[in-house]
């Protein structure tokens, strides 16, 4: 059933045999997955996907799986929202949010890597996965690790937020919090992966895990009924979700889905880690690498492993990146919420406020097609808002009265 | 100054599968050069032709990213460790 061709080197363009395999042997750059475009191109039309139920593996063609998925047969599929209210706030007549804060089973977009990288551990026969997360990435592995029935280990920063931490710990993963940043993790993850025969789902795993990130784009430009959008905003860590949202409207546009597209890619970051973001104002694609300091702990990625290609693909297609202060970031956490009623994690702040800049700035023009795309939930980081906690009150009408007194009753 | 370099599994073919090797230097560039002369082949894995790091290497000092320090002229105390680390790494073993 699989049209993948090859692991293809994105540098020197030595081609591998799909198989465990994290970077080229000769450069060290990292394997992408190429498909028999032709192949695809014959079996896929949009009249074909659209008679398929919703979820990312509709577009199985375009995913790196030999066979059926095992776990998170249901990830994927969000909405994509008319977003008016949002829209009026920051001066764009044409913006939509995709929604992957309700993806199944996790909540975060993660689970569209991790559906990819856990079926894949499966096919590979291995006998264990992990992962280096700041908290989504955690979760996911630890679900679907669990549901395929695979020991899990997991690593993360020792700092992260305490519901990201449970939200992990519940499926029994061999869970380690390591003192240091992401970036620690993420070695120390690279040396083990050096030793033992697991599958580190964004190490060894990876070029396969990545891919999952299409589907966002592929779904964006179905739902949008077979339309690329012209920006597409999209917050950044390791900057893989960017970089495959621009692969997956190209592929589209390879197989015959799409007549074109001219999507601009903006990217997102908090201004206490904005490497890439760093980069695209520099009008380089060299990352000079930073000590993450921001409540957007999961962007907090300071040696951005996809960084390089993400800070291109933006100057390529004609796009920017803006970050934003943590007040900044709150604010769109709360613009976003009483908006459109809907609770993002801090990532989804981060995209907000840096959508705001973007139009503020005439990089966005009001009246583009625009996509906010929203990567996880508010639930998983209820500290992150500082909200205030409630008035209490007497259970008599009077207290009542007393405390909504003054405030007009508006119809 | 002695040493210790943590060799990646890609880069053992160039040390007999050796993952630890014992050096003597005083810097970055000097610990690429030891390791050169010991393991002939072994720098151009290592660094692009002009001398610099390739792209999708990084080397750590006691757990310290060297561009944070000095890059490759980040001196090196004696009983440092002295890690490669491809950017993304991770045997193939598929």
């Amino acid at each position: 059933m699989s049209f993948v061709r090859a692991l293809k080197c994105r540098e020197c363009g030595k081609e591998y045999a799909a198989r465990l395999q994290a970077g080229c042997e000769d450069c060290f750059a990292p394997l992408e997955v190429d498909y028999d475009y032709e192949g695809v191109a014959r079996s896929l039309s949009r009249r074909e996907l659209e008679s398929r139920p919703s979820s990312m593996w509709k577009y199985r063609e375009l995913l790196p799986l030999e066979g059926e998925p095992t776990v998170g047969k249901a990830s994927g599929g969000t909405p994509l929202v008319r977003a008016e209210r949002l829209g009026r706030a920051l001066g764009l007549e044409n913006l939509y949010l995709k929604n992957d804060s309700v993806c199944f089973p996790t909540l975060s977009f993660k689970d569209r890597v991790t559906g990819v990288a856990v079926n894949k551990a499966l096919e590979f026969k291995l006998e264990a996965v992990g992962c280096a997360s700041t908290g989504n990435l955690a979760n996911s592995v630890a679900a679907n690790a669990a549901a395929a029935g695979l020991p899990a280990y997991i690593l993360i920063p020792d700092n992260l937020e305490a519901s990201k931490v449970a939200a992990t710990a519940i499926y029994g993963p061999r869970l380690i919090a390591v003192r240091g940043n992401y970036d620690d993790v993420n070695r120390l993850c690279s040396q083990i992966a050096d030793r033992h025969p697991w599958g580190f789902v964004n190490v060894n795993l990876r070029p396969f895990y990545a891919e999952g990130s299409k589907t966002v784009g592929f779904e964006i430009a179905e739902q949008l009924g077979w339309r690329a959008p012209d920006a597409v905003v999209v917050p950044m860590a390791g900057g893989a979700l960017i970089s495959k949202i621009h692969k997956g409207l190209g592929e589209l546009v390879r197989v015959g889905l799409l007549d074109s597209s001219s999507t601009r890619l903006y990217g997102a970051q908090a201004a206490g880690c904005n490497p890439i973001v760093d980069a695209v104002r520099r009008q380089t694609t060299e990352i000079r690498p930073v000590k993450p300091n921001t409540i957007a702990k999961s962007l907090a990625i300071g040696n951005p492993a996809d960084g390089y290609y993400a800070s291109g693909f933006i100057q390529q297609t004609g796009g920017w990146a803006e970050d934003s202060s943590d007040e900044e970031i709150v604010a769109g956490i709360r613009l976003l919420a009483e908006t459109e009623g809907l609770y993002t994690e801090t990532a989804g702040g981060v995209s907000v406020a840096a959508a705001r800049k973007l139009v503020e700035s005439g990089k966005i023009k009001p009246g583009d097609l625009t996509v906010i795309v929203i990567t996880g939930n508010g639930l998983k980081t209820p500290e992150a808002a500082k909200l205030e906690a409630p008035p209490v009150i007497e259970a008599k009408i009077g207290a009542f009265e007393d405390l909504v007194k003054g405030v007009a009753y508006v119809a | 100054m002695s040493l210790k370099v943590v060799i990646p599994a890609p880069l053992r073919k160039f040390t007999a599968g050796a993952e630890i090797v014992e050096t003597e230097a005083g810097q970055i560039r000097e610990v690429i050069d030891r390791l050169e002369e010991r393991f002939p082949g072994i720098r151009n894995s290592i660094c692009e032709p002009s001398g610099s790091l390739r792209r999708f290497i990084n080397i750590y000092v006691d757990g310290e990213d060297i561009r944070f320090l000095s890059n490759t002229e980040t001196p090196v105390r004696d009983g440092a460790e002295v890690a490669i680390v491809p950017a993304i790494s991770g045997g193939s073993r598929g």
